[in-house]
């Protein structure tokens, strides 16, 4: 096998907001189409640790290293990193004053100044790939939760990434509708999109991570392949923690 | 008291007289507020900034404004512009202008400061610049809800805009103090404008009425 390419690299990285340290020297990488599900209680750092991958968390100390490059906040235009780096919200935070297909076209057109025609198209293509062609013209207050969310991943997709983070994408919806965006997430994943996962779905880690990682307290305590995680975890702590969930 | 019938009388007969103040009292106003709504923004966009003086120059500027009577500042702006010739039109406008941008600054800010944080880390998550995605996702939404409280403040600038009269701009107060004391009907004048500004108001709360329907097509 080939070795893959190296996505992000994360070293000794520490965040603090106030006196509480969140992340507390965090190593971890992400290789090319790997995805990567993080696990834990909640206020263990695994949001922090993703959001510190688009910046929208600046970094204490360490470094962050996004295909190779160190990102340094105050030097480099983070708005030209976060192009590559799709992210994902647990409240989809749609553009509600804007219709479906705007909100998927409105950063094409304004950062990549793609033509309207030509946003459109692609537009309208990730749409029909998400399920939701018909649904393009609508706003988003018309949409349930599922298909909010669906919605958000195509925007994202719309700048072409090159990796994919998701904070919690299903906790802040009704059960029934959290299938169609796990299949939607899945589909990317066999498309060989790189994905970085934050959720509490443990059928979606165990059928579709290609590595675990369990958080507690800002520290990685485990890192695995799926089936290792879930059926033999080395850790004391993550076993406690898969006994409390599973 | 005058009768009803000659309230109404005179009320059918005055317009030729009232007519150029009228225009004036719009004109004002919709000056004063233009230019009221461009400070707002500003300020509002200073208030919420990250450099310190900008907050301080908001801060001072609107304690300013609000802790002192309109008629002061549009009195001081006369006075303070004669000598540079500045025709009552545009003192008592940009006075009224400064005076609104103060409040509508505060509006601004709160409808700013209202949408949810998730709008701009979205906007920022797909690449934008934070310039960008405060012109092309927060401040469209913050506008939109800071309709309400923004029509009420031009119906407050409407209504001062009669304090220029006390600088001799002969807007639609300034006739009606001029025709009640030439023709010693002060009442019937008096009420007579009353009408006038009301029936402006009624009007103008249609459409911002309108306005609110037409820009709340996603809610």
């Amino acid at each position: 096998m080939t070795e893959k390419g190296e996505m992000i690299r994360v070293e000794k990285l520490n965040k603090s907001f106030g006196d509480l340290h969140v992340l507390k020297d965090i190593d971890m990488e992400v290789k090319e189409s790997d995805v990567v599900v993080l696990i834990g209680a909640s206020g263990s750092g695994k949001s922090t640790l993703l959001r510190c991958m688009n910046f929208l968390e600046i970094k204490n100390s360490g470094k962050v290293i996004i295909e190779g490059q160190t990102i340094e906040p105050n030097k480099d235009n983070l708005n030209k990193v976060r192009q590559k780096v799709g992210m994902v919200f647990q409240h989809f935070n749609l553009f509600p004053h804007k219709s479906v297909l705007n909100n998927v076209i409105e950063a094409p057109m304004m950062v990549k100044k793609l033509k309207r025609a030509q946003a459109e198209k692609e537009g309208r293509e990730l749409l029909a790939k998400v399920g939701l062609a018909d649904k393009a013209d609508v706003y988003p207050n018309k949409l349930s939760g599922g298909q909010k969310q669906r919605v958000a991943i195509a925007r994202s997709l719309a700048m072409k990434p090159e990796i994919m983070l998701f904070d919690e994408p299903t906790s802040a919806l009704d059960p029934e509708l959290v299938g169609e965006v796990l299949s939607t997430m899945k589909e990317l994943a066999k498309e060989g999109m790189t994905m970085v996962v934050v959720t509490h779905e443990m059928g979606f880690a165990r059928e579709v991570a290609d590595w675990v990682v369990y958080m507690h307290d800002g520290k990685i305590v485990e890192k695995g392949k799926p089936a290792d995680i879930f059926n033999d975890p080395k850790e004391q702590r993550t076993q406690d923690f898969l006994s409390s969930i599973l | 008291m005058p009768t009803f019938s000659h309230f109404l009388e005179t009320l059918l007969s005055s317009y030729p007289v009232f007519f150029e103040g009228l225009w004036l009292t719009i004109r004002v106003t919709a000056v004063s507020i233009l230019i009221a709504v461009f400070i707002g923004l500003l300020f509002a966009l200073f208030k919420i900034s990250k450099v310190k003086v900008l907050n301080w120059i908001a801060n001072i500027y609107i304690a300013v404004i609000r802790g002192t009577p309109l008629i002061v500042q549009i009195f001081i702006f006369y006075f303070g512009l004669t000598e540079f010739n500045i025709p009552k039109f545009w003192a008592a406008s940009i006075g009224l202008a400064l005076h609104n941008g103060a409040y509508i600054a505060e509006i601004f800010r709160g409808s700013i400061q209202s949408i949810d944080k998730g709008q701009m880390e979205a906007g920022r998550s797909l690449g934008m610049s934070h310039t960008l995605a405060m012109r092309r996702i927060i401040l469209p939404q913050a506008f939109r809800r800071a309709l309400p409280p923004l029509g009420n403040q031009f119906i407050i600038g409407l209504k001062d805009s009669s304090l220029a009269a006390f600088i001799a701009l002969p807007e639609l107060f300034s006739v009606a103090t001029t025709q009640g004391a030439r023709t010693f009907d002060e009442m019937t004048y008096l009420l007579i404008v009353a009408v006038y500004y009301l029936v402006l108001v009624l009007i103008f709360t249609l459409l911002v009425n309108l306005l609110e329907k037409r820009l709340s097509a996603s809610d």
